[in-house]
């Protein structure tokens, strides 16, 4: 994104070029991805153009004008479709944009369409988007990972330059991880949610996916910040994530937790993550050994809290102001078929599980026991970071599983977030970094940081460390 | 833990959800195993533990934002994706017996 945008600024090579080499790159490519839901050439054409225009005239805005992006599917665009990878939205057109949506056409970013995704960023393989499977670009047959399967995706085989995901569970670094490109879920309430579609609101978080650390941070820099339309943003001013990216690792107190290394993790992830631990210790970076003894209950506390919300956040999808709407002779039946029809069976599950925690006589058993032991897990990283400047450990416990191998077993499928998950519970802002390929299947495995509230600047600068003392990933095989 | 056929049943009505025979039996099977691994919380000795009710620190918002008129969505934006509509509302079926 860095050379595109240097490129741009010497007049190498034209926006209007850039995105028709990108638009090319999909049309060669997408039929075996399956990254995009909508593809929007006309508009992005014209986006090219506007910005060549602007440059013409000396008035670009910045790194991002002119750069070719795309967006996962649960962002708001007006005049162009949005469905949340569900059949419940089939063609709707929304009025409005999303605050993030805004502030990357502000900077001038030219967007190519709309990304694939589990149905309502409910899903940890892109399995339940309700139009078509995505593929990873590192081997066709397995998942890129979910729910921002399509972001990762587009990424890695080199359709865009980057692109933004939301991650409620780990839906942005899970994908990050298994298709080898860099994605960042910020602090709760450092992104703006408005325009977002809802799944559990005290989760959800928009975050970038980049080839490179820097990309990451351009990205991040240009939509974080307070926004009045989200209740839960910030009003922290933000910090130049790009001014101490190259301020390296030495001296940093990088946290390892004990639990995150037992049963559990596969061999050759834990054998990559282990080298770039020992990585950082060459870059001047301290081990600390800390335990977070509460994380291993996050994936049951996580699976009350956020199918609660989830519960209360789809019950608007009733047939009555916008997507599908069943036929039915009176208003109940109406509700009861739409929801039927429209919804997959992942969102179904997950309501049903929601609607039962909240329900009269289980919601202190339930729902309120998991909030208090969230809190008990915050605690956890708290007293971390007493010790420790960003917490490091797998992103996930095994390199990008086959297509298929998962459908069946919700429970198997949950359990892939289960390093994850604790960072959104926490509220805190987490990374996902190629940290190299799997010894025995060529895959790419990611290193996750963790970090203190609102730190985001020194996790990009410890990846930032590492992605130099590894270099780069090669070009994946599959596209 | 073992969920009932009916409890599956009552809570699809709570949420609206009418549901195929097929599907109440295996989301039967499937939330019952889920919730067999939630019972793993009641490990945990929570009775002196706050919940955390908001994801975000205190301090972290900004005031209320001041109670001042502002224009709210266009009525024909709003009512553009809607599936039935009568002059500027959402028609829906018949509501009362």
């Amino acid at each position: 994104m860095q050379e595109a945008a240097a490129a741009l600024d010497d007049r190498t090579v034209s926006s209007l070029e850039l995105t028709q080499a990108a638009l090319a790159r999909v049309a060669e490519t997408d039929g075996r991805l399956g990254a995009f839901l909508a593809v929007t050439p006309e508009r992005a054409l014209d986006a090219a153009r506007a910005s060549d225009a602007r440059r013409a005239r000396g008035d670009a805005r910045g790194p991002l004008d002119g750069v070719p992006v795309a967006l996962k599917d649960i962002f708001l665009t007006q005049g162009v479709p949005t469905t949340a990878g569900s059949r419940i939205l089939e063609g709707y057109v929304p009025p409005y944009d999303a605050t993030v949506v805004e502030r990357l056409q502000a900077a001038g970013a030219v967007s190519l369409g709309k990304l694939n995704m589990d149905e309502f960023a409910m899903g940890s393989s892109n399995e339940n988007s309700a139009y078509k499977p995505c593929h990873n670009p590192w081997d066709l047959a397995r998942t890129p990972g979910g729910s921002s399967g399509g972001s990762a995706a587009a990424v890695a085989a080199r359709q865009v330059f980057g692109t933004l995901g939301t991650d409620t569970g780990g839906s942005i670094r899970e994908p990050a991880a298994f298709c080898g490109v860099v994605g960042v879920k910020p602090t709760y309430g450092r992104v703006s949610r408005f325009g977002v579609i809802a799944f559990a609101s005290s989760l959800d978080q928009p975050g970038p996916f980049g080839k490179t650390v820097a990309d990451a941070a351009l990205l991040l820099g240009a939509v974080a910040g307070h926004d009045p339309r989200d209740a839960t943003s910030s009003t922290r001013p933000v910090d130049d994530y790009l001014a101490g990216l190259e301020g390296g690792a030495a001296g940093l107190r990088v946290g390892v937790p004990r639990e995150w290394f037992q049963e559990g993790l596969e061999p050759g992830v834990e054998r990559a993550v282990r080298g770039a631990l020992a990585a950082y210790e060459r870059l001047g970076a301290k081990l600390v050994e800390v335990s977070l003894p509460h994380a291993k209950y996050a994936v049951a506390a996580y699976y009350l809290i956020a199918p609660a919300e989830a519960s209360s956040n789809l019950a608007r999808y009733d047939g009555v102001r916008y997507g599908l709407r069943a036929k039915a002779s009176a208003l109940k039946e109406m509700y009861a078929e739409t929801r039927e029809q429209g919804f997959g069976p992942e969102p179904k599950r997950r309501i049903m599980l929601g609607t039962y925690a909240l329900s009269a006589g289980y919601y202190d058993a339930y729902y309120l026991r998991a909030q208090k032991v969230r809190t008990l897990i915050r605690r956890d990283f708290d007293e971390a970071f007493a010790r420790c400047d960003v917490v490091a450990g797998p992103v996930t416990p095994t390199a990008a599983f086959r297509l298929g191998e998962k459908v069946d077993d919700p429970l198997q499928m949950y359990l892939a977030d289960i390093y994850t998950i604790p960072c959104n519970l926490a509220a805190l802002p987490g990374l996902s970094l190629p940290c190299g390929l799997h010894e025995g299947q060529g895959l790419p495995v990611g290193l996750q940081l963790v970090g203190r509230p609102f730190d985001e600047a020194t996790l990009l600068r410890a990846a930032r460390a590492l992605e130099r003392e590894q270099g780069p990933l090669p070009a994946p095989a599959g596209v | 833990m073992s969920l009932s056929l009916e409890e599956v049943r009552r809570v699809a009505s709570l949420a609206r959800l009418r549901l195929s025979a097929e599907e109440e039996r295996l989301f039967q099977g499937q939330l019952s195993a889920i919730l067999d691994h939630v019972k793993q919380l009641e490990a945990l000795d929570v009775s002196a533990v706050e919940p955390m009710t908001h994801a975000l620190a205190q301090g972290e918002v900004g005031a209320l934002r001041p109670d001042e008129p502002a224009p709210s969505l266009d009525p024909e934006l709003a009512l553009a994706a809607a599936p039935a509509r009568e002059g500027t509302a959402f028609q829906v079926p018949r509501i009362i017996e």
